[in-house]
């Protein structure tokens, strides 16, 4: 350690001292656990008690080493962001990347989700998956995603988060199709996969960008250099921006490249609530936090960014609708809601945007849990009385309040949470957003009209996440009469966590208290050294007093509404069992099959590409011209060149005496001349 | 000293030996004509001396030991073929036929 320390003293930044020191250890602890628990994967499969103590403890570990690294930074705020750094990665001539971690108020919010968020989701998963025979393996790749994540959110550059950005990506994939055996579950991790590839295409061109016109790729030279050298609003910095946010739209499935995310509820439910609701789907929106110098000098590209935030939070709300499967609800929930945070720092309220992120972390983590545990006890009865029905459709449940009473009391306060009814946390987080649209707004309508579509998203998220809970917990039962005996409460391992969450959920309003309920924003005058430069570029217009109640009340207004319409309508008439329910018609029919986006994307993309990969580049480049002409080719070519030489060996020795002295005459002659 | 006469024996003796090799089948015989080529080489190396220097002289000696060293070798490779195949006609022996 005493090399790191020399390096790090070498570095041109703040030394790091105390606690930020040993910040590699929240990556590192992880990463044994990952060891660990892959070893036993392979060799002792069976050992599910190391395997629960290792997989959580680590996380837990690098949550305290989290929680060290914020008390510090806490007790004294830094100037500059800290570096700690590991080794020189790429020393090459004017190339020189180091592996580095910088410790800033933003990363350390973000260590803090991961870790904290993290810890919970491994606890409730030592329930979830206890019966699983690949307990060990799920908690090996659990464990290596933690680690990919905290790299992603801790480094100090672009190339190093860019390893995070990927790890974050495999270990999804793995987790999607960790039930690889069904063929469905094994299509979805690929899809995430590839969708996710075309992002990172993005990010990829963007880093070559910011290189070829900065020179450098660290975050804190990027922000120092790209006033300097770029012209604010010019072509190089949207285009660059553009591309970060294509990489950004892959991982945090925006539109047009959101398709995966729903597919991704095929993995274990713990995994849809740590990767693709509360961690690596919101690490799109921490990047274009992260490069928030670039996003503020690119007015045009934050539009791009706010627009398609707004479009997307929209779109999948209106799919949610009328969705069955629970996890799917969730799924385009947390589109949506993503949607929501792009809208934030696209229009350059990047602490509404991660203040969103935050809460979004604990409610959705605790609406997937929640689920989970419906999920859980679902399938233990059908299980028990051997039934082949989806324990996922909500068509199939219904009063289960009466049966999981701890998870409709922290599902429900989830979604209160998530439709924004105040005092929860998600109230704050969203009217934040919304309001600071609204103040955007009244220099430029085109803003207007993405607050208005904010606005009406709030409705539907209200509509649908009452719908889900009412189809659910409230009404009749639907499982079936002998089912029903076997419904049950998950283990306290599982409501456990599920209850720390939802007093985050209640509570995470504070992190933020807006000044109209008498607090000072926290969170604002946390994350402010890292924003400095862009609110100077892009200032954010405070909304007026009287304005502000009548938005809030509006929001306040919208959201129980929503609630309000979505318990009616779906309480109004008996609801069919999924056997028995009739087909959808008219727009319902639209929504229930996704706007055929999947078909369309299907006959517009896949089907070409796969039809010029068979018939053109495999069937004609690869069967015809590589192995056709070029390989088999020159070997026949050869082959014939062989049988007219091989005319000459007759056998016959008198031909070959002639043809020897007609060679050596000739030889003679031309040796004579 | 008859060099001219000398020359044209010597190659009379060589084209019978080329036409033997050419025509004849029987191992033996192209064998021979192979020592009848060699020895009319030797006499025309042997006449030329008489005006070029002794230098061909002591290549015959060469060439002597080396076709001794051959009919060894040659005779010995012509009696494997005889007992593996029972024959000593070229015709039969043509393993390598392309």
């Amino acid at each position: 350690m005493l090399s790191l320390l020399q390096e790090a003293a070498a570095a041109p930044a703040v030394v790091p001292t105390g606690a930020v020191r040993f910040v590699w250890l929240a990556v590192a602890l992880p990463l044994l656990g990952f060891l660990v628990n892959g070893a036993l994967a392979l060799r002792r499969p069976t050992a599910k008690s190391a395997v629960s103590l290792v997989g959580s403890g680590v996380v837990i570990l690098a949550f305290v080493v989290a929680a060290g690294v914020y008390v510090q930074l806490r007790g004294h705020p830094p100037e500059a962001p800290l570096i700690v750094e590991l080794w020189r990665w790429i020393p090459s001539d004017a190339l020189d990347i180091r592996l580095a971690f910088q410790v800033d108020q933003l990363s350390t919010v973000m260590l803090l989700i991961v870790t904290g968020v993290g810890s919970l989701i491994h606890l409730f998963s030592i329930g979830y998956m206890h019966e699983d025979p690949g307990y060990a393996r799920f908690f090996a790749y659990l464990n290596l995603f933690i680690v990919f994540m905290l790299v992603l959110v801790l480094g100090a550059n672009l190339p190093v988060t860019f390893i995070g950005w990927e790890g974050v990506g495999l270990c999804s994939y793995l987790l999607i199709g960790f039930w690889f055996s069904e063929e469905a579950n094994a299509d979805a991790g690929k899809k995430a996969f590839l969708v996710n590839r075309i992002g990172d295409f993005g990010f990829l061109v963007a880093m070559f960008f910011i290189w070829w016109n900065l020179r450098t790729l660290d975050y804190v030279a990027i922000a120092e250099r790209a006033p300097i050298r770029l012209a604010a609003g010019g072509t190089i910095v949207t285009i660059t921006t553009l591309l970060l946010f294509l990489g950004c739209a892959g991982k945090s499935a925006q539109i047009p490249l959101y398709v995966w995310l729903p597919d991704a509820m095929a993995g274990p439910t713990p995994v849809s609530a740590l990767i693709h609701a509360a961690t690596m789907v919101t690490a799109g929106v921490y990047l274009v936090a992260r490069t928030n110098v670039l996003y503020s000098m690119a007015p045009l590209s934050s539009g791009v960014v706010a627009a398609v935030g707004a479009l997307t939070a929209l779109f999948a709300a209106t799919i949610g609708l009328r969705q069955y499967d629970i996890k799917k609800v969730l799924a385009y929930s947390t589109i949506s809601q993503l949607g929501y945070m792009f809208l934030a720092v696209g229009s350059g309220a990047y602490v509404a945007g991660i203040f969103h992120l935050t809460t979004h972390a604990f409610f959705k983590a605790l609406l997937f849990l929640g689920a989970g545990s419906v999920i859980h006890a679902m399938h233990h009865a059908y299980h028990a009385t051997g039934s082949h029905d989806d324990a996922q459709d909500m068509r199939n449940m219904g009063g289960l309040r009466r049966k999981l009473p701890w998870t409709f009391v922290l599902m429900l306060l989830a979604t209160l949470a998530i439709a924004g009814v105040p005092p929860l946390s998600g109230f704050f987080s969203k009217d934040e957003i919304l309001s600071a649209v609204f103040a955007r707004g009244q220099g430029h309508p085109g803003w207007m009209v993405l607050w208005g579509m904010g606005l009406l998203t709030a409705l539907l998220t209200a509509f649908y996440m009452m719908r889900l809970l009412a189809m659910t917990f409230l009404g009749e039962n639907r499982t079936g009469t002998t089912e029903h005996e076997h419904l049950h409460e998950a283990p306290w391992i599982m409501t456990g966590p599920l209850l720390v969450l939802g007093v985050l959920t209640v509570a995470g309003g504070v992190l933020n208290l807006p000044g109209f309920v008498g607090g000072h924003e926290g969170l604002a005058h946390w994350l402010e050294p890292g924003l400095q430069v862009a609110l100077k570029q892009v200032p954010l217009v405070p909304v007026e007093g009287g304005t502000e109640t009548l938005l809030i009340a509006g929001a306040v207004a919208v959201a129980l509404g929503g609630l309000l319409l979505g318990w009616r309508a779906t309480l109004a008439k008996p609801i069919p069992s999924a056997r028995e329910a009739p087909p959808e018609h008219g727009f319902a029919r639209v929504l229930y099959h996704k706007y055929y986006i999947d078909e369309l994307y299907r006959a517009l993309l896949v089907r070409p590409l796969v039809g010029l990969s068979r018939w053109i580049l495999w069937k004609g480049v690869d069967q015809g011209l590589v192995d056709g002409a070029a390989v088999n080719g020159s070997a026949s070519f050869m082959r014939g060149l062989g049988w007219l030489g091989s005319r000459l060996q007759s056998g016959n020795l008198g031909v070959y005496v002639v043809v020897f002295l007609i060679g050596a005459v000739w030889l003679l002659r031309a040796l004579a001349r | 000293m008859l060099i001219g006469p000398a020359l044209l024996l010597s190659a009379l003796l060589f084209t019978i030996g080329v036409a033997g090799v050419v025509l004849r089948r029987n191992a033996i015989v192209l064998f021979m004509c192979v020592e009848l080529m060699l020895n009319a080489v030797n006499l025309s190396f042997v006449a030329l001396s008489q005006v070029l220097g002794l230098g061909g002289q002591v290549m015959v000696f060469f060439v002597m030991t080396v076709a001794a060293a051959e009919a060894a070798v040659g005779l010995a490779i012509i009696l494997a073929i005889f007992r593996h195949t029972r024959t000593v006609d070229l015709k039969n022996i043509n393993l390598l036929q392309g």
